[in-house]
């Protein structure tokens, strides 16, 4: 027989179109963001506590480049050593929760309902308990990170393609090699879906977590800055906060595309 | 190889019973090609799923190489009407899935899988990833992955309805040689007539709303055939037709 059919893939784009796209775009976004800032401080004369410059900010990101630093990798830390300790614990309890529907019925609920717990309010609570070191920032964001990833991941696990679920019983599959097989990898890409959500939320996390009861971390920084009427050093940090943030996240996106190269068509 | 006795099906829903199958019986040879053709509803599907041992009959026996189906059993290859492929395996990978869950000895496995993907044109596509196969090469695929484990008895449930009709016309004549190399025993269910003459030593038609047996038709044709001008064409043509009313008239007329 000859094999005829042409390899299937997505329609072709021309290259330098989405090359622009991809990367042109953003800058210019930023770019343009970045000059209506500026332009407004300009034209109103917004005073440097209210509103800094992109110039001052800039200047403020150079001058204070150590103390920047130093405090964006305390933040970096807590946020990366939460959301790992999110990882470790929430992807071994969803599937403990989907393996048995005694305990999806009993554990879910109860579940839902802590997330719905606004984690925020429970900061200060965290210094009461666990005092002032770094232990309670990792603890907040490994809580906000927590329930993004246990609950993808069970969605992932529960939602296998009938037609695969099928196959594995026309297989006679016991459940070990169903879930090894079948399950878990059907699952990868809904946990990249939580991932993804979580690594946002972790940010968001540490910092509120320096916010109260901190003496180091960019969360502190911009306290710290903001009772000194710097305006200009808390904008420099929240601008780190935002890379930190993005960095992170398109470094998960790339990890994902590495390790499930078939979630987005299949 | 394959018995069915007595066997019918009901389906308990919400809305009532629904009388899948009623009372049907037949015997399938070893080696033996047996299409099944009915129009939707006649529980064609079901029965094949009842022989898989996917599900259980309400009443009746089916027997596959003398012992009753239980449920899914190793010397029974099944292939869907989806590829149903594992998205993130390979096509050798998927292929060799089957004798990973049975334990299979791995060397004369990956031996067979490439013998396998050779025939049906697929050499050069193993490391290949499904998405990045057209419909057809995938069907191809799980063809190969049924037939790996060297089943006793194979069957198919519709496993070309979702191609194209040229895509369909191609592996209806590599089934055939698969057919004619491996020998084994096949239970076809299609609601093409052009497939079941082309590859069937007997056509199964069933009624339905229940499903029941209505005729059997014999192809006595020497393999190859082809639906192109051969020396078989008005013989094919004859039982083509015949199938043909068979399928279009109700019942009572075609008496």
């Amino acid at each position: 027989m000859t094999v005829i059919e042409p390899r299937r893939t997505r329609p072709a784009k021309p290259r330098t179109d989405s090359r622009l796209s991809r990367y042109a775009l953003p800058v210019l976004g930023l770019v343009a963001a970045t000059a209506l800032w500026w332009a407004i401080s300009a034209v109103f004369e917004v005073e440097s506590f209210l509103l800094p410059s992109p110039t001052q900010v800039a200047q403020a990101m150079v001058e204070q480049s150590d103390y920047l630093w130093d405090n964006s990798l305390v933040t970096l830390w807590e946020t990366l050593l939460g959301f790992l300790l999110a990882i470790a614990v929430g992807v071994p309890l969803a599937l403990t929760v989907t393996a048995s529907r005694v305990l999806e019925r009993t554990v879910y609920p109860l579940l839902l309902m802590l997330n719905a717990v606004p984690k925020v309010a429970v900061a200060p609570l965290l210094v009461v308990w666990l005092g002032f070191g770094q232990f309670p920032k990792v603890f907040l964001v490994f809580l906000v990170c927590f329930f993004p990833i246990v609950i993808s991941t069970a969605a992932g696990l529960s939602s296998t393609p009938a037609d695969l679920v099928e196959l594995g019983r026309s297989l006679k599959t016991n459940w070990w090699q169903t879930f090894r097989m079948i399950r878990m990898p059907a699952a990868v890409p809904q946990l990249f879906v939580g991932l993804k959500l979580a690594i946002t939320l972790a940010v968001i996390g540490a910092v509120i977590a320096e916010f109260v009861g901190a003496t180091e971390g960019l969360g502190y920084a911009i306290v710290a800055s903001g009772s000194s009427a710097d305006t200009a050093l808390a904008f420099a940090a929240m601008i780190l906060l935002g890379v930190m943030s993005v960095v992170l996240f398109y470094l998960l996106a790339a990890i994902e595309r590495l390790c499930v190269p078939w979630a987005d068509r299949a | 190889m394959i018995g069915i006795r007595n066997v019918s099906q009901i389906y308990r829903t919400r809305a009532g019973d629904v009388e899948a199958l009623r009372d049907l019986s037949l015997e399938v040879a070893d080696g033996e090609f047996v299409a099944i053709v009915g129009r939707s509803g006649c529980g064609k599907s079901s029965l094949l799923r009842l022989v898989a041992g996917l599900q259980d009959a309400t009443s009746g026996e089916i027997t596959v190489a003398g012992t009753p189906v239980q449920g899914p059993r190793r010397d029974i290859g099944f292939m869907f009407q989806r590829p149903a492929l594992l998205p993130w395996r390979s096509v050798i990978d998927n292929v060799l899935l089957p004798t990973e869950v049975f334990k299979l000895n791995k060397a004369a496995a990956r031996t067979r899988a490439h013998e396998l993907l050779d025939l049906v044109g697929l050499n050069g596509f193993e490391k290949r990833l499904p998405h990045e196969l057209s419909g057809g090469m995938q069907q191809r695929v799980s063809l190969c992955r049924a037939l790996i484990q060297q089943p006793r008895v194979l069957l198919m449930d519709e496993p070309f309805s979702a191609l194209d009709a040229l895509t369909r016309a191609d592996l209806t004549v590599e089934l055939q040689r698969l057919h004619m190399k491996e020998a084994s025993t096949v239970l076809f269910v299609t609601h093409s007539v052009d497939e079941a003459v082309l590859l069937a030593d007997r056509v199964v038609v069933l009624s339905p709303r229940p499903g029941r047996l209505r005729e059997i038709v014999k192809i006595d044709i020497a393999r190859p055939r082809s639906l192109g001008h051969d020396g078989h064409s008005a013989e094919l043509g004859e039982l083509r037709a015949q199938l043909h009313d068979l399928l279009m008239t109700p019942e009572e007329v075609a008496r």
